[in-house]
């Protein structure tokens, strides 16, 4: 059995004990210490610009050319915090409840509570630094509601609020860069672990202008490097994005929880031509005042203005009253998917629902919502070529954030020891299903205060030899990399990279998507290694490792999604129970509702790698609840 | 460490050593801003002085005596305070070190901004700029060749005039005679071209380097800018028109 | 839809490049410009020829990765939009398209379409940052910031970083850039601190990585994706004066960056 080494004793002084409890580094002896940061996303960018200031030697890596490019500059709605500014009720303990109801039970309550207890000061550091949030006249921070919740604690920066976050911590970052505490390795990309000694002590990367492959050392290494979306091809994540840092950190040892705990997002623009090649988000926040419907009757054709109102489903409103468009995203996702499973989508093909503000703008006046939402509107005016302003927006939902991740404990320390990880990458925080506006509170939680405080203390509480990258294990790990890339440069087959991800996502979408079934999940399960198989015989590929190689970059991140999705798969058809985003059409309540089963699953399921083509071995974490009762969630 | 030693430095800013001088005006012009910012100060000075002149010449139309009378006026001012003259080439000094700042600027910006695109591109859409603002450093040698000649011209006499034909102070005689010779008016008509162009940027230019511009009154300074540029630009060739057309005799 | 593209094609940074011509079809009008250029890259790895090296990654217009000339305008001069937002619907069938690089001399081609734009990384080093180590930040609402000021400082903060401003400008200049950072931070009551500091480092900055100089043009304006006005120019104007001329006791902190440059 897991032990996640959660502090005892009463779940609001657990953090305040276990920092309490921890080992520190004396300010002089924090430069000895090397760290290496892979990924510059929130949690990395805001955890390598906090361990540089705190005077440790940090190493960052990314593969974009600048740490600005990660991808949570993509994120539009917001971040929670438990500030109750708007005196509405709201409180760290109600933060740590909706965010525990949220994730349908599947979190680990010390870590949750962690993170709104977190949450306020977060925002204090985010607006110190000059993130433009919104504001009211009177100078005060501006806060709306999100998803899943019913108060207004969503603090935001009108529907660009990820990248003025990370812009935050990517110019702390480079302050720190500037001053020599933090050395930036760009366009730089993790390829593998090295394991010294039992522990993490160092990564291997490749180049990506020149191929070369390097090994670095360092005393400690942490993992902020996303979630697994694009394992589904179509997905909200950016191009880049991918499981290959975790994957191979996996492959060493690490244990991997909840992989099939996947988010799709019910407010994405719907797929338009077969060469899509990634979907676009409009923010949670839409739900706010816009209303989903779709036709009562199948096939109702006509334009969606001439439809009447008497004519209309408003399937949210209808199936959850008290909580309506702003249902959470999970439960709003499958609401879509049936009514157009019933025929009633709307256009191209049937797959998408309207997202109305025609009641919005009568009430609030087009002015007004232009300035809420002006620049969602403009991008899907872009896209669609279609007036939001005139007819209702089409929605689908579309794969968004990933829950499961590399299993952590309280410290965030993975089964590796040394090995931290931080952000979507890990598990933790957001059980089956996030809670919109919680990624980015979960990234910058772990970054400018969580890792700061339990790496010092691994680093303080173990001894560390001197290890340089001449030592063996680097050498030996460097040439497996090497030759699993010239593997891929040898294969002369027929099919590109992205042929081979497509055919992989629909697999995944089509079997281990919105809905999944014992005998979706077995089939996709056997067509996933045959898969596998004629990606490493069939693959095209041209040029060499030494130059900058996109196609070599794109199919080295997919053939670790080839064998990722088949852990997904697996895990699905394990949890033989729905919870959050993983449905299993065999469990649900008459009404059609996720029916959990806590009697046999109240558990993070955490794999072990035992070697490709084997089965993996599980390892169980029992979630246990004391502060939140386990209940049917309900948000009718 | 072994491959990513190097990280050694660490920088601390309080103790810095001071690189930004302590004189102002020096510091002000070893920045790229602080060049622009002379240019536009320059440049007000002359955008003033254009103005000036183009309205004492328009003197020339209440006849002669008028205008000869306010060019002896231009040296008897500021007496008895200052001797004859002086307040002029105090003017005129003000004015050549105004020229001399802004043709030095623009130099130094004009070699940076070539250097700064050693690669040009095969094509390049212009989509805002004007062709005033992209003829802006090939006016400015225009105007320069110009105003050399204009000096030797007019204020000197020492070329377009017959030996004894110039006069010291006697304005209408001189201008009457230099605007008679056709390729002299010419010249100057197209120089006021060039200055009209130049002043259309220019002006806005200036005005948008001091930060008086905003989002807002943007179209309504480009206006401005404009209509002073063509009323400088009329007020100007008025008069080789006018002797042109034999109304200015 | 059928296009002609005419591409820069570039080995390596330190091998010479040219434009060679390329045919795609089976384009349609909902594709993006990048999917479009998708089509083609999958159509010569058939070939076992060498894709077209372009930056890219959000595809939604925010992380400022994509970017190229498309007959000459930057991001295909689309008002507002990235290269990756760019719909084909705004093309004709037959329409031949040149594309080129942005081309600075602080911009080096590193393969045919991808440029090195470290640079804007090292102008934000040099001052573009507010220095609050964390957890030592006040309670968020102690800070009143005027609405006003908070969204001039969201305007200026919705830079992407991609370069258009550079790659428009005649005169290769990032003072569009710039001064949408010293902007952002200078106009709110946490930047005041180090606001002189601010603004003589990141100018200095701009001048040592071998960026031209503002003429005042208004191309950047026009290509920006994020619409960041002229007027950003004009107030980073001002606090470089400001920061020149204000009297003070003590000399301001040179950026370690810009020192560098000035003692070489």
């Amino acid at each position: 059995m897991l032990d996640a080494h959660i502090p005892s004793g009463p779940i609001e002084k657990k953090w305040d004990k276990r920092r309490f409890e921890m080992k520190l580094v004396n300010p002089a002896n924090r430069r000895k210490h090397s760290i290496i940061v892979v990924g510059s996303g929130l949690a990395g960018a805001s955890a390598a610009a906090t361990l540089g200031q705190q005077g440790y030697h940090v190493h960052c890596f990314t593969y974009h050319d600048s740490p600005r490019r990660a991808h949570s500059i993509a994120a539009q709605g917001g971040i929670n915090a438990a500030k109750n500014y708007r005196n509405d009720g709201d409180s760290v303990q109600r933060l740590f409840y909706d965010t525990v109801k949220g994730g349908d039970f599947r979190s680990r309550e010390a870590n949750v509570y962690r993170l709104a207890e977190i949450s306020v000061n977060i925002i204090d550091q985010c607006v110190a630094q000059g993130v433009p949030f919104a504001r009211e006249y009177g100078g005060l921070l501006d806060t709306r509601s999100f998803g899943g919740v019913q108060v207004q604690r969503t603090f935001y920066a009108r529907g660009q609020t990820g990248q003025q976050l990370l812009l935050g911590a990517y110019q702390a970052l480079e302050e720190q860069i500037a001053a020599g505490n933090v050395r930036m390795h760009t366009r730089c990309e993790m390829l593998d672990v090295v394991m010294v000694g039992g522990r993490a002590r160092g990564i291997i990367t490749r180049d990506l202008l020149t191929g070369k492959i390097d090994a670095h050392a360092a005393d400690v290494v942490a993992l902020c490097t996303g979630g697994y979306s694009n394992v589904f091809f179509l997905s909200t994540n950016a191009m880049a994005c991918n499981t290959s840092a975790i994957w191979r950190a996996h492959r060493r040892g690490a244990l991997f929880a909840n992989p099939c705990f996947t988010q799709i997002h019910p407010t994405c623009i719907p797929q338009s031509s077969e060469h899509q090649s990634k979907l676009t988000l409009m923010s949670e926040s839409l739900r706010n005042d816009g209303r989903v419907w779709v036709p009562k009757t199948k096939g109702d054709n006509r334009p969606p203005n001439q439809i009447p109102e008497g004519e209309r489903d408003y399937y949210l409103e209808r199936r959850y009253p008290s909580f309506g468009n702003l249902a959470p995203r999970d439960i709003a996702s499958r609401a879509a998917k049936e009514v157009c499973d019933e025929g009633r989508g709307v256009g191209p093909g049937g797959r998408g629902v309207y997202l109305d503000f025609g009641d919005a703008i009568r009430r609030l006046g087009e002015e007004n919502v232009r300035e809420k939402y002006g620049n969602l509107f403009d991008i899907y005016e872009e896209i669609t070529g279609d007036d939001a302003y005139k007819s209702p927006m089409r929605i689908y939902p579309a794969p968004h954030y990933t829950m499961g991740g590399l299993w952590v404990d309280y410290d965030l320390m993975s089964t590796l020891p040394g090995l931290f990880v931080g952000g979507e990458a890990n598990f933790s925080d957001h059980g089956a299903n996030r809670l919109g506006a919680s990624a980015l509170m979960q990234g910058l939680a772990d970054g400018y205060f969580v890792l700061p405080a339990t790496i010092p203390n691994y680093l303080a509480s173990n001894k560390f030899d001197k290890v340089d990258t001449s030592n063996p294990a680097f050498a030996q790990v460097k040439a497996e990399v090497t030759e699993r890339l010239q593997k891929l440069l040898s294969i002369k087959g027929k099919r590109t990279p992205d042929s081979f991800h497509r055919e992989l996502g629909t697999l995944m979408w089509n079997n281990c998507g919105m809905a999944r079934s014992e005998k979706s999940l077995t089939e996709a399960l056997q067509r996933i290694p045959a898969l596998r198989d004629e990606f490493w015989n069939n693959l095209s590929m041209v040029g060499t490792n030494e130059e900058l190689n996109q196609s070599l970059e794109k199919a080295n991140r997919i053939s670790d999604f080839m064998e990722l999705a088949e852990l997904m798969c697996l895990d699905a058809l394990e949890r033989k129970e729905s919870c959050g985003g993983h449905f299993r059409i065999e469990s649900q309540t008459p009404d059609g509702e996720a029916q959990r089963d806590d009697e046999h699953f109240s558990y993070a399921a955490a794999w072990e790698w035992t070697g490709t083509g084997k089965n993996w071995a599980v390892q169980k974490e029992p979630l246990t609840f004391e502060e939140v009762h386990l209940a049917q969630r309900s948000y009718k | 460490m072994a491959e990513t030693a190097g990280a050694e430095k660490v920088h601390s800013g309080a103790q810095a050593p001071r690189a930004f001088t302590s004189n102002p005006l020096i510091t002000l012009w070893s920045t790229v801003i602080g060049k622009k910012i002379v240019m536009a100060v320059t440049g007000a000075v002359l955008v003033g002085f254009v103005i000036a002149h183009m309205v004492g010449n328009l003197k020339i139309f209440e006849g002669a005596d008028a205008i000869n009378t306010y060019a002896h006026f231009l040296r008897v001012v500021g007496m008895p305070e200052l001797g004859y003259g002086q307040l002029l080439w105090i003017v005129r000094s003000v004015l050549l070190l105004s020229v001399i700042l802004h043709i030095i600027a623009a130099w130094q910006l004009t070699l940076m901004n070539r250097a700064a695109r050693p690669v040009d591109y095969k094509i390049r859409a212009n989509q805002e700029s004007t062709w005033a603002s992209r003829t802006m450093r090939w006016g400015g040698v225009v105007l320069l060749v110009f105003i050399i000649f204009h000096i030797l011209h007019f204020t000197m006499g020492v070329v377009g005039f017959q030996p004894g034909q110039w006069q010291d102070l006697a304005v209408y005689q001189n201008v009457v005679a230099g605007f008679s010779l056709w390729p002299v008016s010419a010249f100057y008509i197209i120089a006021m071209a060039a200055l009209c162009l130049h002043l259309d940027h220019g002006i806005w230019s200036g005005i948008q380097t001091l930060g008086w511009n905003t989002q807002r009154n943007q179209s309504k300074i480009r206006m401005a800018s404009r209509v002073i540029a063509v009323i400088v630009f009329l007020g100007f060739i008025s008069v080789p028109v006018s002797v042109l057309a034999g109304w200015l005799k | 839809m059928k296009l002609t593209l005419n591409v820069w094609r570039q080995a390596s940074a330190n091998r010479a490049g040219s434009f060679v011509t390329y045919e795609v079809s089976g384009i349609t009008p909902d594709m993006s410009f990048l999917e479009m250029l998708d089509v083609l890259n999958e159509d010569l790895l058939t070939k076992g020829e060498a894709p077209v090296a372009f930056e890219h990654d959000c595809r939604e217009g925010i992380c400022g990765s994509c970017g190229f000339l498309v007959n000459g305008k930057a991001h295909g001069g689309h008002k507002g939009t990235t290269i990756c937002q760019l719909a084909m619907r705004f093309f004709k069938d037959g329409d031949s398209l040149t594309l080129e690089p942005w081309r600075a001399k602080a911009f080096p081609v590193i393969r045919d379409l991808v440029v090195d734009r470290s640079s804007f990384d090292r102008i934000i080093q040099s001052g573009g940052f507010i220095t609050v180590p964390t957890g030592s930040a006040p309670n968020a609402n102690a800070i009143l910031v005027p609405k006003e000021n908070s969204d001039t400082a969201f305007d200026a903060a919705a830079c992407i970083g991609c370069g258009a401003c550079v790659a428009a400008c005649p005169n290769a200049s990032a003072m569009l850039f710039t001064s949408a950072k010293i902007t952002h931070l200078n106009v709110l009551p946490q930047g005041q601190p180090q606001r002189d500091q601010r603004s003589l480092n990141m100018v200095a900055a701009m001048k040592e990585e071998m960026f031209g100089t503002c003429t005042n043009h208004g191309e950047c304006e026009a290509v920006c994706p994020k619409e960041i006005p002229l007027e950003f120019i004009g107030k980073m104007n001002r606090d470089l004066a400001r920061a020149v001329f204000k009297r003070r006791r003590e000399p301001i902190p040179v950026s370690p960056l810009v020192q560098e440059a000035m003692q070489k």
